[in-house]
């Protein structure tokens, strides 16, 4: 059984590999959360305009991207859109479908947070003389990120494993790179190794995220 | 051709997409069967491991815990890769569906058995003490007093998990189960035009829109209260 699933043999042999993927995972995760943050914050912001016209297309946005499994989005990408003479290339789709999937969740969090700030603060704020752009960015948005951080956090622990999909679309991130390992050696280990780098990756995340919601949940009461 | 009518022809062939429905209802067929059952044994095995943990037994819960983390920080994909093509050089192959049950299940169990875990300990300890001091059992206070109230509190965080789990489905493509998103990636290399990935993508639409609209509703529903 060890022999099968914690080859020392095979691990010394997939070591540098498996490193190289790990490293593309985490820089991958560098990249994508902050994309997908940002389009979230504008989501959010825009959400805020009392226009009909801007909001409904916004909540039809958000809701398409959250309806659409983001395996499906990606194969969308990289497989239909060359097609039409459209191509991203691996990465590039992987940073497209990213900004779009995790960009609707990061919006919908944070339009929620928004929407937990009594109106008076922001009119108190504008009373005082500050422009819309700075009561939203000095007084709305510090406290609506705080409200609403246990989802936040929750949603990029959630973004991080997400990048595992990129391995679909032969991206060399850490599972990618342990699926290769096991087709050449023909043993499991180099997967059980790459499991076992995912969890001490995130295990301090996932801690960090149940304390938050442990607390979330008590609060509603 | 127009440049609509070239679109039209590449993205939304109907000679392709009559000859490649049948498959992608097949799929979609297959995609809810799946979705159910994981949503069933995933929830009702959460539920059974929160009820565990509030029996106190110490190294009973430190195991429940660590099982618990380790399914929410490994990626669903991750699991389903390791369960397919693991455990058969352990002498247990399961089929794509199985292994794809399997791992999206364990997955769903671990962030339920979260969920309703806080949600036991969110009920005051004034409310066991004063129903066990009226005489009813542990068993009875945990389902008439307990349960009752925490389930109430983690209806919208327990939605939005099953919700997410249940797209997760697509991911039993890449063990080549015959799902939505596989029907339709083959589909595309047999016909050589992506129509059918249009119709795949459509019928997730199809399926998940009026999830994600009712999933929105159950939110504002049980509003948090701050």
């Amino acid at each position: 059984m060890i022999e099968t699933f914690f080859n020392v043999e095979i691990m010394r042999a997939a070591s540098p590999i498996l490193l190289q993927g790990l490293w593309s995972t985490i820089l991958l995760s560098l990249l994508v959360v902050p994309l997908g943050f940002v389009g979230g914050a504008l989501l959010a912001v825009l959400s805020t305009v009392r226009n009909p016209w801007l909001r409904w297309p916004l909540v039809a946005w958000v809701d398409f991207f959250r309806a659409f499994p983001p395996l499906v989005l990606l194969i969308f990408l990289y497989a239909a859109l060359p097609f039409a003479g459209i191509e991203f290339g691996a990465f590039g789709c992987v940073a497209i479908g990213f900004f779009l999937n995790t960009g609707a969740y990061y919006g919908e969090i944070l339009r929620a947070g928004i929407e937990s700030i009594p109106a008076g603060q922001s009119e108190a704020a504008r009373s005082t003389g500050l422009s819309r752009v700075q009561t939203m960015a000095y007084v709305v948005l510090p406290q609506a990120v705080r409200n609403v951080l246990p989802d936040l956090v929750s949603n990029t622990l959630e973004v991080v494993k997400l990048t595992s999909i990129a391995s679909v679309v032969a991206l060399p991130e850490l599972l990618f790179q342990a699926r290769q390992a096991q087709s050449v050696t023909y043993n499991p280990t180099p997967i059980v190794v790459a499991a076992i780098a995912y969890f001490l990756l995130l295990w301090p995340l996932v801690r960090v995220v149940s304390r938050l919601e442990n607390r979330a949940i008590a609060g509603r009461r | 051709m127009s440049g609509w009518e070239r679109f039209a022809d590449t993205f939304l062939n109907p000679a392709v997409m009559a000859k490649y429905l049948p498959a992608v209802v097949d799929g979609f067929v297959l995609t809810v069967w799946l979705a159910v059952l994981v949503v069933a044994a995933g929830v009702v095995a959460g539920l059974g491991l929160a009820v565990l943990r509030s029996l106190g037994v110490r190294p009973l819960n430190w195991l429940i815990v660590f099982a618990v983390d380790v399914f929410r920080a490994l990626p669903p994909l991750v699991i389903i890769v390791l369960v397919y093509f693991g455990l058969p050089s352990a002498d247990v192959s399961l089929s794509p569906f199985a292994a794809t049950w399997l791992s999206l299940t364990l997955v769903l169990m671990a962030f339920t058995e979260e969920i309703f875990w806080a949600g036991i300990t969110a009920v005051p300890k004034g409310q066991w003490e004063a129903a066990r001091s009226t005489g009813l059992s542990f068993g009875k206070t945990l389902g008439w007093v307990v349960l009752p109230q925490a389930i109430r509190l983690t209806i919208p965080p327990l939605t939005n998990r099953t919700i997410a789990i249940t797209k997760g489905t697509a991911l039993g493509s890449v063990i080549g189960l015959s799902e939505i998103l596989s029907q339709a990636s083959s589909g595309v290399s047999h016909s050589f035009n992506p129509s059918p990935l249009t119709l795949g993508a459509a019928a997730y639409l199809v399926l998940f829109l009026p999830v994600v609209i009712a999933g929105r509703w159950v939110e504002t529903r049980f509003a948090w209260k701050r």
